[in-house]
């Protein structure tokens, strides 16, 4: 068995002068849950479709399961896809459409038969086999999708926004089955979404891509937690951005003045600074950079707890059931969002408009972005 | 909406809005019809002129080996010239409905240049083109005839000989079903090529990845995805052509000559020359049956 079910080696799409996909290079374990994460037209599709085999790379290697595709047409390629639009035959019923594949394969009809009513089962879809596509909705439509693909039993699934066209509730319910599944089956799932909640929540590891190149590849906490550069803290998740200048750099530390009035201290990223992203540069004195911190790392209180907390006004007190949302001045006018959790109602203390407040957060919540 | 009863209001609404097109065709195809089928049923003056004299003889007639052989024949050729148009212009459309968008109009554009000349006169041309002095006989006794000549000189072995003689005498196309068939395909493929092309462009082309993506090659996606899902085209392309072949008139009356003629000769032929009214109206009306049945049948296929 290879080691990595697929292998992206310098791989880059040009569409005329368009850049695509830009000498992306990823390596995708063997059963693991993978998502390619960005906004509209970074890439993530098109690099879905250099590994399904529906474009050829410019530039690079596709790999898949330790072979190289070079210009291998689709319907050689040990991959199958579940499309956005899911794309199911209109002119076949349910179980002609999941016996497709199967039927190319040249399978005998009696297996066929138990192969697709066994993934119909799988994705509780039972009885539906003499449905025609239009006669079933938009969740069924996509569990048809689903079976039609797994039931070849591909090493790799490739999934371009399966869940897009679904309401909000049954895209959370699907998120949580496709992952069981996922995990049932054992199969590589390679998942494109712009939705960094939904990546979040299913995935192994993410690649965040924008403009055509991938900008970092880590697990959700990682990609969360350590941004590489200002798009991916941006893109995941809330951030504030406080832009500023490096005032002085000591011992894994960065004292940054935003605005020449706000004096902020921040870990410097360990050097070298990551080879993902675009960040460069290793916070030297003078240098322009930007400190992200999360809303809900911050902490608001009525007196500064140490010296590096800093004073702010509140502007707005927003409800929103789980949190209530702070936007509070600094006194460089800068306005930063804090997040508090809404436990303790009666006793915690509120903090109307107007209050004068102290943001307070752990060294570590802040992070040194260098552009 | 439609299982709604419609207000009385709403009924007058369409029936006022249809009128004008209403009353053109009963005014102008529905009573003209039935007055031909009156017709059918009559008999031919001594000098010409219809007799009330009610009979089915004239659709008896209809049945003599003479009549029913250039049915047959009128069969053949539409088929034939629905077929080919169907060969020539499937592949024509699927072509100019994958091209980038900016190209599509252009090539449309010049599928339908020729048309904007009258069918008469590009009838006419055929005419000039296939006549045995015509432009296609003039290549083929000159300087096809010249090349092989010089290559006999060139290289005299045996080889030459068929060819010389094949192209020491003009070709026999004007007057024969081929002259007929090509002026007919030559006048009907746009009428292929147009419905072909609305159903290709339908076809959303993520169906045909799906069926790559399902380890189908690009035969069996045409075949088990493309073709069933763009049948509706392929149905109403053929009907149009082969209609109006079935009917055809202009097209063998110039290229047929007197040796090829069809069934919509005899018909003129019937009203204009023998001014037996009642006889072409009976033909006019078996030809409408057959039309009309194999349309129905071809529609039914289409659907499953």
């Amino acid at each position: 068995m290879a080691k990595y079910a697929v292998e992206l080696k310098g791989v880059s799409k040009h569409f005329g002068p368009v850049v695509a996909v830009d000498t992306v290079s990823l390596s995708i374990g063997d059963g693991e849950f993978f998502s390619l994460l960005g906004p509209s037209g970074c890439g993530k599709t098109t690099t879905l479709r250099l590994i399904a085999g529906f474009e050829l790379p410019t530039e690079g290697d596709v790999y898949i399961d330790g072979q190289l595709q070079g210009e291998t047409p689709p319907y050689r390629r040990p991959v199958n896809t579940v499309f956005q639009n899911y794309a199911l035959f209109p002119h076949m019923t349910v179980f002609q459409n999941v016996a497709f594949g199967l039927e190319m394969q040249k399978v005998s009809k009696e297996e066929i038969r138990q192969r697709v009513l066994a993934a119909l089962e799988m994705v509780q879809l039972p009885g539906m086999e003499n449905r025609k596509p239009a006669q079933l909705s938009g969740g069924q439509q996509q569990r048809v999708a689903l079976a039609r693909a797994l039931v070849n039993h591909p090493k790799v699934l490739l999934l371009d926004e399966p869940l897009g066209a679904l309401d909000l509730k049954l895209r959370k319910a699907m998120q949580l089955e496709l992952k069981a599944l996922q995990h049932r089956v054992g199969i590589t799932f390679i998942y494109v979404t712009h939705d960094q909640e939904e990546a979040l929540t299913m995935s192994e590891r993410i690649a965040v891509m924008d403009r055509g190149q991938v900008l970092q590849v880590g697990t959700p906490e990682e990609i969360y937690e350590q941004p590489a550069d200002r798009f991916v803290a941006d893109f995941i998740g809330e951030t504030n951005f406080l832009e500023g200048q490096v005032q002085e750099r000591q011992a894994g530390e960065a004292e940054v003045v935003v605005d020449g009035v706000l004096t902020l201290y921040v870990p410097t990223p360990p050097l070298p600074p990551p080879t993902l992203g675009r960040m460069k540069g290793g916070a030297e004195t003078r240098q322009g950079v930007t400190v992200a911190i999360r809303p809900e790392k911050i902490s608001l209180h009525p007196q500064p707890p140490d010296q590096r907390a800093v004073p702010g006004v509140v502007q707005e007190v927003v409800y929103t059931g789980t949190d209530t949302r702070y936007l509070v001045q600094l006194t460089d006018r800068t306005i930063v969002t804090v997040r508090r959790q809404n436990v303790d109602l009666g006793t915690a203390v509120s903090f109307p408009m107007g209050a004068k407040v102290y943001l307070h957060w752990q060294p570590e919540s802040a992070r040194l972005l260098i552009e | 909406m439609a299982a709604q009863p419609r207000s009385r209001r709403e009924t007058w609404r369409l029936l006022f809005l249809i009128s004008p097109s209403l009353f053109w065709l009963v005014v102008f195809f529905l009573i003209p019809l039935i007055v031909v089928l009156a017709i059918s049923f009559g008999q031919r003056g001594t000098y010409g002129g219809v007799r009330w004299d009610l009979t089915l003889e004239n659709y008896a007639r209809f049945f003599d080996p003479l009549y029913l052989r250039i049915f047959g024949r009128t069969l053949v050729i539409a088929l034939t010239t629905t077929v080919i148009c169907l060969l020539m212009g499937y592949p024509l459309a699927y072509f100019i409905a994958t091209r980038p968008p900016r190209w599509r109009n252009t090539l449309l554009v010049l599928l339908m240049i020729p048309f904007w000349t009258n069918f008469l006169i590009r009838t006419y041309a055929w005419l000039l083109l296939l006549r045995d002095q015509g432009f296609v006989n003039a290549f083929w006794t000159g300087p096809l005839h010249a090349v092989f000549a010089q290559l006999a000189l060139a290289v005299p072995l045996g080889i030459w000989e068929p060819f010389l003689q094949a192209t020491s005498a003009p070709l026999t196309l004007f007057g024969t079903d081929g002259a007929i068939i090509i002026g007919l395909v030559y006048g009907w493929l746009p009428d292929m090529v147009l419905p072909c092309y609305a159903a290709v462009d339908r076809l959303d082309y993520s169906l045909v990845e799906a069926a790559q993506d399902l380890y189908a090659n690009r035969l069996r996606s045409f075949l088990r995805v493309i073709l069933p899902l763009t049948l509706s085209g392929i149905v109403a392309g053929s009907i149009l052509v082969f209609i109006p072949s079935l009917g055809a008139y202009v097209t063998p009356d110039l290229l047929g000559g007197a040796k090829s003629i069809m069934i919509g000769n005899v018909i003129y032929s019937q009203f204009m020359s023998a001014r037996d009214y009642p006889f072409g109206s009976a033909i006019s009306f078996v030809l409408m049956a057959v039309m009309l049945v194999g349309t129905l049948i071809y529609f039914r296929l289409g659907r499953e």
